[in-house]
């Protein structure tokens, strides 16, 4: 789409464009192309001598138990911590809305932890449940009773890395969650308060399906932040470990790649990520669409 | 909102919410607590939840223990060098895009538009050598077209190309790469297009030149839009983890998020956990003050720019 009344200068609209045009291409294009590349060749550690060898990455990583058992990690880690932030977010979200007074302290208090990087929310819970220092750790041993131990129990270590990615995510979903209440219009629940319907028949039957795009899209995005950006949290907390119990997709590319200096099997498991993260990306946008057409 | 009087749903609003605000709280409210403790204290099991009088000491030990100080100011450079650069280069993309019409407008677009979704995190290696060599591409063009022997032909003399200009260890380096956004140009390009028509018309009979409209008219039409930009693109610059930790191996060039994890007390180390918790509230501040002075613009950025 253009604006009917434009400028006519050529010279000014490529030079406006070009800062973004060459960093999208240098940092953007051209590792996408050599990663592409890379996924097909076998190299020597130091990048010296390579060799096409076709598909023979993706076979080797598709065929290596580690690599499945990290799928599958990545996909309880990222289903736990959307679920667990989506619901958390979607609670208080209901609650601050229904809140008359303080409203505003309520929302500055439960916005702030978006501020709060990956890495630092995962040193918070892990200080919280240190085994021998932390107070959720002695909760957990002698209240509930329970062994605990994240440093050398790889279901512990996940555990820790969920709650530690889910809590600072609680944030950002009860913004908006607080953007879509506000959004609805106050008539409909009048309405149907005065046809008798109770405060949770009314959630149910109003907010809740006029919320559903919210939630779809907040699913889709938590699912991308515990996809990539829980990389800190891993990576300070418990380097994919106990055991490789906490080895994610986004983390087994760093090790491999730079750790291992497995260039070829690292360059495959990225193009693998892309390709998710595109089709995600497009049927987001598909959905969007007809959400669109909807509403028009 | 109102609709009816249901005072025992009420309370059980105000109770929850105040139950979540503690939840969501606690682990701050424990981490300033072992802030404030000296060593004795915050070792003991389970940890005493009054605060004690050493949090400056504690402070001041996660400063020159962990090289804080140094590093916090690179957090900030590379924070408020990716927040302007970002804004700056996708304002005047999104610029060109909607306010001009040139042959390859839509190519522009579109390849702006097909990055929107692909983080660095996939794409780690070869940026990473992108970034070794800013130079690579030409240095691969002179390889592929043998210029080389062309050259030594040509002149007679023994020598050879070799291109190379390093990002790592550098500002540039930890800038550079995080400023192309599709999502902050195609922000800015949806906002152009609600912007009455008259305006510009009316700009262009009083004779002004593109840049002119673009500085008097657009970028203070713009203003809230900034705003939200800056505290979503400043948090986000600040919490960066997986690029900093590539392009840094020089400790004094290393971010205070990546530098805070040598405060973290191993298996067989003195457990300061007081001196950890200090420098995790340190390196958290400015980030989350950002956010709470700037609340009002944060929440519409954040709403806005996943549209």
């Amino acid at each position: 789409m253009i604006k009917r009344s434009h400028f006519k200068s050529n010279t000014l609209a490529y030079l406006l464009i070009t800062p973004q045009i060459l960093v999208t291409i240098a940092f953007f294009y051209w590792p996408a192309i050599q990663g592409l590349l890379q996924s097909f060749m076998l190299s020597d550690p130091f990048g010296r001598r390579s060799q096409f060898v076709w598909f023979e990455n993706f076979v080797r990583i598709f065929t290596d138990i580690l690599y499945l058992k990290s799928i599958g990690i990545t996909l309880v880690f990222s289903l736990s911590v959307a679920f667990i932030s989506i619901f958390f977010g979607m609670t208080l979200g209901c609650l601050a809305n229904r809140a008359l007074r303080a409203k505003a302290m309520i929302r500055t208090l439960l916005i702030w932890p978006y501020a709060v990087a990956p890495a630092i929310s995962g040193i918070l819970w892990l200080f919280l449940m240190h085994p021998s220092y932390g107070v959720v750790a002695y909760f957990i041993e002698n209240s509930l009773g329970l062994e605990w131990n994240p440093t050398l129990n790889g279901n512990d270590a996940f555990f820790l890395v969920v709650v530690a990615s889910a809590w600072k995510q609680i944030s950002y979903n009860f913004v908006f969650f607080m953007a879509g209440l506000q959004a609805i219009p106050h008539s409909l629940i009048e309405a149907a308060a005065i046809d008798g319907a109770g405060p949770l028949r009314r959630f149910w039957v109003i907010t809740f399906p006029l919320l559903s795009p919210t939630i779809f899209f907040l699913t889709v995005m938590n699912i991308i932040y515990a996809f990539f950006e829980t990389f800190g949290v891993i990576h300070a907390v418990t380097q994919g470990g106990p055991g490789g119990a906490t080895n994610t997709l986004v983390y087994k590319v760093y090790q491999d790649g730079f750790i291992g200096l497995n260039l070829g099997a690292s360059a495959a498991q990225s193009m693998v990520l892309m390709a998710l993260i595109i089709t995600v990306t497009v049927l987001q946008f598909r959905f969007v669409e007809r959400r669109v057409q909807y509403t028009t | 909102m109102m609709v009816e009087r249901t005072p025992i749903l009420d309370t059980f609003t105000y109770t929850f919410l105040m139950v979540g605000i503690c939840v969501v709280g606690f682990p701050i409210f424990y981490a300033v607590t072992a802030a404030t403790l000296p060593l004795d204290q915050v070792a003991r099991i389970p940890m005493p939840l009054t605060p004690g009088d050493q949090f400056f000491v504690n402070i001041q030990a996660a400063w020159t223990d962990g090289n804080l100080g140094r590093q916090l100011i690179n957090s900030f450079i590379m924070a408020a060098g990716i927040t302007i650069g970002k804004i700056v280069v996708s304002m005047l993309g999104a610029f060109s895009i909607v306010y001009f019409n040139y042959r390859f407008r839509m190519v522009a677009f579109a390849t702006v538009f097909c990055t929107l979704m692909l983080p660095v995190e996939v794409r780690i290696l070869p940026t990473y050598e992108m970034a070794a060599n800013l130079l690579g591409p030409l240095q691969w063009l002179v390889d592929v077209l043998h210029l080389n022997s062309l050259l030594q032909w040509v002149t007679g003399n023994d020598f050879e190309i070799f291109l190379e200009w390093s990002l790592l260890d550098s500002y540039t380096g930890l800038i550079l790469p995080l400023v192309a956004s599709a999502t902050c140009t195609f922000l800015f390009r949806q906002f152009f297009l609600t912007i009455p028509e008259e305006l510009c018309e009316a700009a262009k009979l009083d004779g002004a030149s593109a840049m002119v409209f673009f500085w008097k008219i657009l970028l203070p039409l713009s203003a809230t839009n900034i705003a939200a930009l800056v505290v979503i693109e400043f948090v986000y610059g600040w919490n960066q983890y997986l690029w900093p930790l590539l392009i840094t191996t020089d400790p004094d060039m290393t971010t205070a998020v990546i530098g805070l994890k040598n405060l973290i007390p191993q298996a067989d180390d003195i457990p300061m956990w007081n001196v950890a918790m200090a420098g995790s509230l340190l390196v958290m501040t400015p980030p989350v003050l950002v956010v709470l002075l700037m609340q009002r613009w944060f929440v519409k950025g954040l709403v806005e720019r996943e549209k």
